[in-house]
Formats: C-alpha cells, sequence, structure tokens
C-alpha cells in the first residue's frame, strides 16, 4: 500500500505543474497589455509601469513562470488591489459557503443517486427501472443552473417554504444555514445524482451476475436479502469512484450555483474578481479549485485502493 | 445475438465499408434512442435553421411598453424585461448553441485526434502530451472555460476557443487509448511488416478505426459545449448580452423571476430538449458503435 501511496502521490507533481502553467499563462492570454486592461483607460503611465514591476510583468515571461512557480509554493497567490487583502486571504474568507454547498449537494447526489440505482437494478425491467431511469436521464440533462431558478419559484416566490436566496453560516446559525442551503443543495445534487444512479444500476447489475449471489439464492435467501445485503455491498466499491468524481464535478458546478442564489462562496468571488478585472483572484480561484480536485482524485485513488486491494497491484 | 445476462448486444461496427453503409445505417436506425434523439435534434435545428421564419418578432427589437407580458397568442412565449419577444429570442437563440455546439464537436475532435495520434503512435510524445492532457483535465471543465473567457473577454468564438481547449483533452485520451489497443492488433503489425511508415500506418489504419468512438465522444462534446454556453452566457461571461442566445435569455428572466416566470422557463426547455436530444442520440450511437461501453 505504501508504495501504491507514493507512486500516486508522485504522479500529481506533473498534474499540478502544467495546473499552475496554465494558471500562469491566463494573464498573458489578455489581448494587449494586461496591466492596461486591470486598471482601466483612466491609469497614468506611470501607474501602469508601477503595477507592471508589482506584478513582476516587466521580466522575462520564463523568469515570471519561475517566481510564479516559487510563490505557489510559498503559498502566496498574490494580492488583490480591489479587496486590498492577499489573494490566500480572500479564498479562505470565501471557502466555507463553497464547502457547505458542495458537501450538501454531494449527502443529496449519494442519498438520491445510490438507493434509485440499486432498486433499479434489483427491479431491472420493471416499471420502478423504467420510471427511475427516465427521471435519471432528465436528471443529466436538464440544466442545472435553469433547475434552479424554477426551484426559486415553485418553492420561494409561489409556496413561500424556503428562501430564495441568501446564505447563514453553519456555525452561527445552524437552522437557517439549513433553510437556506436546501434549495441549493437540491438542485446542485440532483444533476449529479442522476449520473451516480446510472453508475449504480451498472455496478448492481453485474453484481447480481457473479456466483456468490447465485450462490446465495441456492442457499434460499430471499431475493430482497440478495440483494441488498450481498450483492448492494460489492457493487458499492466502484461507485465510490464516481462519488469522488462526482464530488470535482460539484465544485465546478457550485460556482454557478452560488450566483444564482446569491451565496458569498468562491463562485461569487470569481464572477465578481472577472468584472473588476482582478486577475491575481481570478488565478487564485482557479489554482484552488483544481489542487482541490486533484487532491480529491488522489483520496478518492487511495481510498479505492484501500477498499479493494486488486487496484494496488496493477 | 445475446451476452451471457440474455441481454440484446450490437456487433461491433468499426468503420463501415462502402458496401456495408447500408446496413450500417439500418442499425443504427434500429436503435429507439438513436431515432428519437435524431427526431428530437431535427426539430431544435430546424427551429434555428429557419429562425428568420419562425420567429414572430425581430428578437432584438426593445419593446418598454409591452414589458413581462405573459404567454398570449401575439408573444407565444411571453416577453421579457425590455418587451423582447420570447420565442423569437428562444428559436434565434438556438442559432448561437449550435453554432458554438457544433464548431466545438469539430475543434475538439480535431484537436483529439491530432493529440490523440501523437501521443498513441508516436511514443517519443506520448509521455508530455499526455502529463499536459491530465493537467488540462485537473480543472473543472466549467471553471477553466470562465477562467479563459475572463482572459479573452466576452465574445461566440471566444466562447468556442475557450470549450474546445476544455473539451480536447478527453477525446484526445480516447484517440490515444483506441490507438494503443489497435497498434497490437495483427493487421497493423503486418503492415509495420511490410515496411509502411508509422504515419502512414496513422492515417490508412489507426484513424479510421478511431471514427465510432469520436462520433459518441463528439455527440456528447456537442451536448456539453451548448450547456457549458448556456452557464457562460448566464454568468454574463460568454456571448455578449445583446446577442440572443439561451443562456442570456435565462440570465434576463433570473432578475424577473418573481413576476415572469416564461422568460427562462422557455429558454430552458429548449435548452433541456436540446441535450436530451443529444444525449440519448450519443447513449444510441454508443450502445449500436461501442456496445463494451455499454451501460447495461
Amino acid at each position: 500500500m505504501t508504495a501504491y501511496l507514493i507512486r500516486r502521490i508522485l504522479a500529481i507533481i506533473p498534474v499540478m505543474a502544467v495546473v499552475v502553467t496554465v494558471v500562469f499563462l491566463l494573464i498573458h492570454l489578455i489581448p494587449g497589455d494586461p496591466v492596461g486592461v486591470m486598471l482601466g483607460p483612466d491609469a497614468t503611465p506611470a501607474q501602469i509601469a508601477a503595477t507592471r514591476a508589482a506584478l513582476g510583468l516587466d521580466r522575462p515571461v520564463y523568469e515570471q513562470l519561475l517566481k510564479f512557480y516559487g510563490r505557489v509554493l510559498r503559498g502566496d497567490l498574490g494580492y488583490s488591489y480591489f479587496l486590498d487583502r492577499p489573494v490566500t486571504t480572500a479564498l479562505m474568507e470565501r471557502a466555507e459557503p463553497t464547502l457547505v454547498l458542495t458537501f450538501s449537494a454531494l449527502l443529496v447526489a449519494v442519498v438520491i443517486g445510490v438507493p434509485s440505482g440499486a432498486v433499479a437494478a434489483a427491479r431491472v425491467g420493471s416499471v420502478w427501472d423504467r420510471v427511475l431511469m427516465l427521471t435519471a436521464l432528465l436528471g443529466v440533462c436538464i440544466p442545472g443552473f435553469w433547475l434552479s431558478l424554477n426551484f426559486i419559484y415553485l418553492f420561494a416566490v409561489r409556496l413561500g417554504w424556503l428562501p430564495a436566496a441568501g446564505y447563514a453560516s453553519l456555525f452561527s446559525d445552524p437552522v437557517a444555514a439549513m433553510r437556506y442551503m436546501v434549495l441549493p443543495a437540491v438542485s446542485l445534487g440532483f444533476n449529479q445524482s442522476a449520473l451516480i444512479a446510472r453508475m449504480s444500476r451498472a455496478c448492481m447489475l453485474e453484481a447480481l451476475h457473479q456466483d456468490y449471489v447465485r450462490t446465495a439464492r441456492a442457499k434460499g435467501l430471499s431475493q430482497w436479502a440478495v440483494a441488498y445485503v450481498h450483492a448492494f455491498r460489492n457493487a458499492l466499491v466502484p461507485v465510490v469512484t464516481v462519488i469522488g468524481i462526482t464530488m470535482a464535478i460539484l465544485i465546478g458546478g457550485a460556482v454557478v450555483t452560488e450566483i444564482v442564489f446569491n451565496i458569498p462562496g468562491l463562485g461569487r468571488l470569481i464572477i465578481s474578481a472577472i468584472l473588476r478585472r482582478d486577475y491575481p483572484v481570478v488565478q487564485g480561484v482557479v489554482l484552488v479549485t483544481a489542487a482541490a480536485y486533484v487532491l480529491i482524485n488522489l483520496a478518492v485513488d487511495v481510498l479505492y485502493a484501500f477498499i479493494d486491494p486488486r487496484i494496488r497491484y496493477d | 445475438m445475446t451476452d451471457a445476462a440474455g441481454e440484446s448486444v450490437a456487433v461491433p461496427l468499426a468503420v463501415p465499408a462502402p458496401g456495408q453503409r447500408a446496413l450500417w445505417a439500418r442499425r443504427l436506425l434500429s436503435d429507439r434512442n438513436v431515432v428519437v434523439g435524431t427526431a428530437m435534434l431535427l426539430v431544435v435545428v430546424l427551429a434555428a435553421v429557419f429562425a428568420g421564419v419562425i420567429s414572430t418578432h425581430n428578437p432584438t427589437r426593445l419593446d418598454p411598453e409591452r414589458r413581462l407580458q405573459p404567454p398570449s397568442a401575439r408573444n407565444y412565449f411571453g416577453t421579457d424585461e425590455f418587451g423582447r419577444d420570447v420565442w423569437s429570442l428562444v428559436v434565434h437563440g438556438g442559432r448561437v448553441s449550435l453554432l458554438v455546439g457544433v464548431t466545438t464537436m469539430v475543434l475538439t475532435s480535431l484537436g483529439g485526434i491530432a493529440v490523440g495520434l501523437a501521443a498513441g503512435a508516436g511514443r517519443r510524445m506520448d509521455l508530455v502530451l499526455m502529463r499536459v492532457m491530465d493537467g488540462l483535465m485537473a480543472f473543472p471543465a466549467i471553471l477553466l472555460a470562465i477562467a479563459l473567457m475572463a482572459a479573452r473577454g466576452p465574445g461566440v468564438w471566444n466562447v468556442i476557443v475557450a470549450l474546445s481547449v476544455v473539451y480536447t483533452p478527453r477525446t484526445a485520451m480516447l484517440i490515444r487509448s483506441t490507438v494503443l489497443s489497435l497498434r497490437e492488433q495483427d493487421y497493423v503489425q503486418a503492415a509495420r511488416a511490410l515496411g509502411r511508415t508509422e504515419a502512414a500506418i496513422a492515417v490508412r489504419h489507426l484513424l479510421p478505426n478511431c471514427v465510432a468512438p469520436l462520433l459518441v465522444q463528439g455527440t456528447f462534446v456537442f451536448a456539453y459545449a451548448i450547456l457549458a454556453e448556456a452557464i457562460l452566457g448566464f454568468l454574463g461571461v460568454g456571448v455578449p448580452p445583446y446577442v440572443p442566445s439561451w443562456g442570456n435569455v435565462i440570465a434576463s428572466g433570473k432578475n424577473v423571476i418573481r413576476e415572469a416566470f416564461w422568460v427562462s422557463l422557455f429558454p430552458g426547455l429548449a435548452l433541456t430538449l436540446a441535450g436530451l436530444s443529444l444525449n440519448l442520440l450519443g447513449d444510441g450511437l454508443r450502445d449500436r458503435l461501442d456496445p463494451r461501453l455499454r451501460v447495461r
């Protein structure tokens, strides 16, 4: 396991190197002079020159890249002149809502997706199977941000059951936090529950055709016990991978959901940074999110290897 | 033909020889998902192509006196906060979505073929190219698209380029893995033994056999691109707000959701219809062209 772990951790080094390089290059993709674009038309040549020097943009590109690597390794993601604080501070201030939303949506996706897939597989070909898989197909196709708007209209505007938008911290007011989080988490999680349901169904169907299931049936166990005790546990193993991928996708989806529900997380931070042309913040959000994505994938791989020892010896 | 589970299995179809095209088409048309998906997609495409004919108003014409009118015989899908006709906006918006979807699919396929073939057929470049692809795939897709749009600014072409950069690595990985499995086939070994160059083998033998997986992947890229374009428009970083697009109209509907739910409802339904058609088509093509990937 240790050798596998080391191999897997080493594999993320080149991936992160590419990630950091792409994030660095973002500022160089800006048409024209990036500093002029950032400061706007009213900036004086002296201000532009000073900012260019402060950002290191007056140095050769390779030197800028090496410096950027160095800063990232030290945890320094630059300074936001608009927010008047280091980018890392701004990111930490906005991380909580995004994390709460991502984990809540993951919970919704798993709670809906895994049982739906298992039931559909245990009753393959039945009306249940068809209805659940049709729902899953629609779940894949319905745009999450549009679903969010419809939820707001139905549950907040028409029925008045839940707040239309906003955020309360889980640590200061847990009840209000949960009320605010229901609609965003369900609309973000529903899309992903569809993927988990389809995968769970496929894995469960495969498990139901294994020899140990036939043996369990031959022993006279009920269909329920065979499906949900014997097959289900083994079917869950590959589903762990999908749940990990889902988690990573949810981070991207959270950006959009935050805009719809006015949640003050990383998504709103990056969109407002784009409108302000606050590029260090844009780079910081993208870099941290990609790093989280890579680390989640690493955690999933390690967890998968822990659950299924065959993976370690491949 | 049936598998061990008693379920029907399609015969793998790699590339149709000229004489097999009718059989290929017949097999595809026997799949319900392909037929339903194609029919739904045709509706969306025809609506977009004939938008000038079937729209009842000029989609960019502002009419403040008729703002937020509910659906009626005069405005089938109602009007938005500027008095623009939502039906006309939806059919014209389909043009932008389909343009972005098709172009992204083509560019992604070309980029995927170039990188995938170079990596799969030419071993020397494999390591570097695949690490770059891994790195690009480490970004959540929509976030990388947002970041690229932040750098390049709003515009249809910038959306297409951003989405092509985002989705090319997935296609490249697919082509590479297909090429790697094909390299070991007897007929490729035979071509090599006959003295064919690696480039000739790639073009004559490997590329034609990548068509089927590419077609399946392309359909899904088309669906992702349409959705991503709408998301970028909704966030205000996609095509400029004055261009009618489904994402832009949904974004304007967000501001008036309390008074006029129809503004965001209809473009969202159009987006869902387009996504559903492409997903059905992609599922059907995958089942028929590559049964190994079928989710039972």
